[in-house]
């Protein structure tokens, strides 16, 4: 029987361990823009294990999609494994810097209330603003962003998503796709 | 032992038993020229017109030999002139190690003269790019190089060093490893470590399913596509397609993994498939390709492809599976390997009722009568009076299609044809490549007009190494393929496909030192084409084709494949 794809598009999130070389991040990154798929965010950093990088990179793509992209990506020399994690058995965090105008007393209190309700730090200080460090899910941080508007946001540095599986399960376990195990790389 | 840079580079060609290679040099790739100097006896270099010309030569020495090819070029221009040849060899799955220069260490990325970030440039069209800035990493990237291009799914590879990578005085450690061994080298050790490689082996369950499959079958037809011929399954698969007593039909890429003329041939499928196998694969119920990746050439509408039959793809890369057509079952492996499995598995069928219904339908439409030389005429005499182990190597377009269809091709390597990628002017750099690896072969390379145009400066190089190569070209006075469609589609307007200009290519063989014969007629075909049988040197058959003569049958793009614009 065929297999059924989910054809509904929405956000995935892949992992992605390479061998940290030059050029690998846009190896990898121009698999997304050759088939024509816009990454959400990308996000790139070392690991535990010396060489190797670990990069999360969250698209919009239906089943089909995202299944191709993540067998493209494993056909690529410097890169040691691919997995698609879902939201209900990942955890996901973004975190971003706010600098928001706040140019009197009542303003900066504001701002300060609102950042304690979220759990933000204010990290830095200055006569008419306040800069916000506030680490969390992608909708707690567009929550903040969206009420700190009020007071004129400046600027913001965010980084992209990352993620890593709930519980005991690892990148580096044998749970992956059954093609992946049995079939191993096949470039060699 | 401590050898020079270049000489390790040398000696790594050796190891993988590399005698000839292809290419043209220049100011950064200077150093391995001055080196290969000293290996003239062992390695044979030759200097085509242009870097293209050498691209598409080693890309048809590694088709016709099923060796890896190899091809020099210097920085720059030389570097991207190869491209071409490069996405031609990615596209079909060849395997080639393509080896250039770049400017040296203090220069990169200051916009030196002739510099050019090819591995950049090479990323999406390669298997893999190596930028070589570390001379000792010498012999690890060129055995990685070739391990990458030759296993798995073949395809071309780049080697760029960097020019002081290469000069004469820096010296590296080197150890000879043969072929054999070097696999077990180190970096390909490493390699295999961090992937967890295994040898793609079959899964048993998935070939055991397959044979359930088959035998619930009552309408199996075959698909033999390019794995079957760069995986030189040709055995297997016949005995495969025997067992199985199914119609087997034959995309551009697998013409030679299956006799031509066998009996249960169906002919090319797709867009200029034949009736019989385009009926065949509207009708089968188990529809079984090995080594194709459905390409919109094949599978013109995907969603209505084989709709009756259950599709059942067996490649050797994962990433093909389900991506053009869904399928409904699959095995992963190389195609030898899992018709080896299948074929201990199966048993004896017989089809004679499907066979009936399919094959009678294969009889070839009959051409338009012309009073002209036609097409046709020209393929059958070809046939008739050249051996039938011939390496065809054709361009792109009509001629391209006349060749497949009319021709019966036995063995891997004797169809040499840019199928996936397209590529005009790729036949006279292949057939030089064929002729290189198979100098016992006569060697045919069939052209239109507008493609011998583009690369027919080869002819210098024809001359200059006396290969006897026989270029027909299919002379019709246009850009017959497009022109078709515009006749076809776009309501008889021939926007730009008419090429009313010269060069006389009778006249311009005879400028290079070679032969060049007009044909206009039947008569003439035979005459000119048994001379240049026994001419010994390159020669040019100009044959003079009426314009509007047409691709038969043919399915537009996007169509139901049973959909017929022309039978």
């Amino acid at each position: 029987m065929k297999k059924e794809f989910d054809s509904q598009k929405k956000l995935y999130t892949l992992s992605i361990l390479v061998r940290d070389i030059p050029g690998v991040l846009s190896q990898v990154a121009r698999l997304f823009s050759r088939k024509g798929y816009n990454i959400e965010s990308i996000v790139s950093g070392e690991t535990d294990k010396p060489n190797v990088t670990r990069i999360t990179i969250v698209l919009i793509a239906d089943e089909l999609m995202i299944n191709q992209i993540a067998d493209q990506c494993r056909k690529l020399i410097p890169v040691l494994s691919v997995k698609i994690l879902d939201e209900a058995t990942s955890i996901q965090r973004e975190f971003a810097l706010i600098k928001v105008k706040a140019a009197d007393r009542s303003a900066r209190d504001e701002v300060i209330q609102m950042s304690n309700i979220f759990r933000a730090n204010i990290i830095d200080v200055s006569r008419d603003t306040l800069t916000v460090a506030i680490f969390g899910d992608k909708s707690k941080t567009a929550a903040l962003i969206g009420l700190l508007e009020d007071f004129g946001i400046l600027e913001i540095a965010k980084t992209g998503t990352l993620a890593i599986e709930r519980g005991r399960s690892t990148i580096y376990d044998d749970n992956k796709l059954k093609e992946e195990y049995n079939y191993g790389k096949n470039v060699l | 032992m401590k050898i020079r840079a270049t000489a390790a580079i040398m000696e790594c060609l050796l190891e993988q038993e590399v005698d000839t290679v292809f290419g043209y040099p220049g100011g950064t790739i200077l150093n391995l020229y001055d080196e290969l100097y000293n290996y003239k006896d062992k390695i044979t270099h030759i200097l085509t017109a242009h870097e293209q010309g050498a691209s598409h030569a080693a890309d048809g020495y590694a088709r016709s030999t099923g060796k890896v090819g190899v091809c020099f070029a210097t920085s720059g221009p030389g570097a991207t002139n190869l491209t071409t040849g490069i996405a031609t060899a990615y596209m079909d799955s060849s395997p080639v190690v393509f080896i250039s220069c770049n400017v040296s260490e203090p220069l990169l990325g200051k916009d030196a003269f002739q510099e050019v970030d090819i591995t950049g440039i090479a990323m999406p069209i390669t298997k893999a790019t190596y930028l070589v800035r570390d001379p000792q990493t010498i012999p690890d990237v060129m055995r990685q190089a070739f391990a990458v291009a030759a296993t798995g799914r073949p395809g071309p590879v780049l080697i760029d060093f960097l020019k002081n990578v290469t000069f004469p005085n820096v010296e590296i450690d080197y150890e000879f490893v043969p072929w054999s061994k070097n696999r077990s080298c180190s970096s390909i050790q490493a390699l295999a470590t961090s992937h967890e490689l295994k040898a793609p082996e079959p899964d048993m369950g998935d070939v055991d399913t397959l044979v359930d499959m088959i035998a619930q079958s009552e309408r199996p037809l075959l698909i033999c596509g390019g794995g079957v011929v760069r995986g030189r399954a040709h055995r297997q698969f016949q005995e495969f397609a025997e067992k199985l007593d199914a119609p087997v039909a034959i995309t551009v890429m697998g013409g030679g993994g299956f006799p031509g003329g066998h009996e249960l041939t169906t002919g090319m499928i797709g867009m200029h498939g034949s009736q019989a196998s385009n009926v065949a694969c509207n009708e089968c119920d188990l529809l079984i390709a090995v080594g194709c990746r459905f390409s919109d050439r094949v599978a013109l509408d995907p969603a209505s492809f084989a709709s009756q039959a259950k599709i059942v793809q067996i490649d050797i890369d994962r990433s093909e599976i389900d991506k053009n057509v869904l399928t409904d079952h699959h095995i992963i492996g190389s195609a030898k390997r899992v018709l080896e499995l299948l074929n201990e598995k199966l048993s004896q069928y017989s089809h004679p009722v499907w066979k009936q219904h399919i094959l009678p339908l294969r009889e070839p439409s009959i051409p338009r009568n012309s009073e002209q030389l036609t097409p046709k005429q020209v393929l059958e005499t070809i046939r008739r009076l050249a051996p039938q182990d011939t390496i065809v190597a054709t361009d792109v377009g009509q001629h391209q299609m006349w060749s497949i269809q009319h021709f019966h091709f036995d063995y891997p390597g004797q169809l040499l044809t840019s199928g996936g990628f397209g590529t005009m002017g790729f036949g006279l750099g292949a057939a030089i490549g064929a002729k290189m690896g198979n100098p016992d072969k006569v060697v045919i390379h069939t052209t239109g007009d507008g493609c011998f145009r583009m690369n027919c400066h080869e002819l210098a190089t024809v001359e200059h190494y006396h290969l006897p190569i026989i270029t027909v070209v299919f002379n019709n006075g246009t850009l017959g393929m497009v022109r078709q469609w515009q006749n076809l589609i776009y309501h008889q307007r021939y926007s730009q496909t008419t090429l009313d200009r010269g060069p006389d290519f009778v006249k311009l063989a005879q400028a290079y030192g070679l032969k060049g014969f007009r044909v206009t007629s039947l008569a003439e075909m035979e005459a000119a084409f048994q001379a240049a049988l026994d001419a010994g040197c390159g020669c040019v058959l100009d044959c003079r084709l009426d314009m509007d003569e047409m691709v038969r049958p043919m399915v537009a793009g996007g169509a139901h494949i049973t959909d017929f614009l022309l039978k």
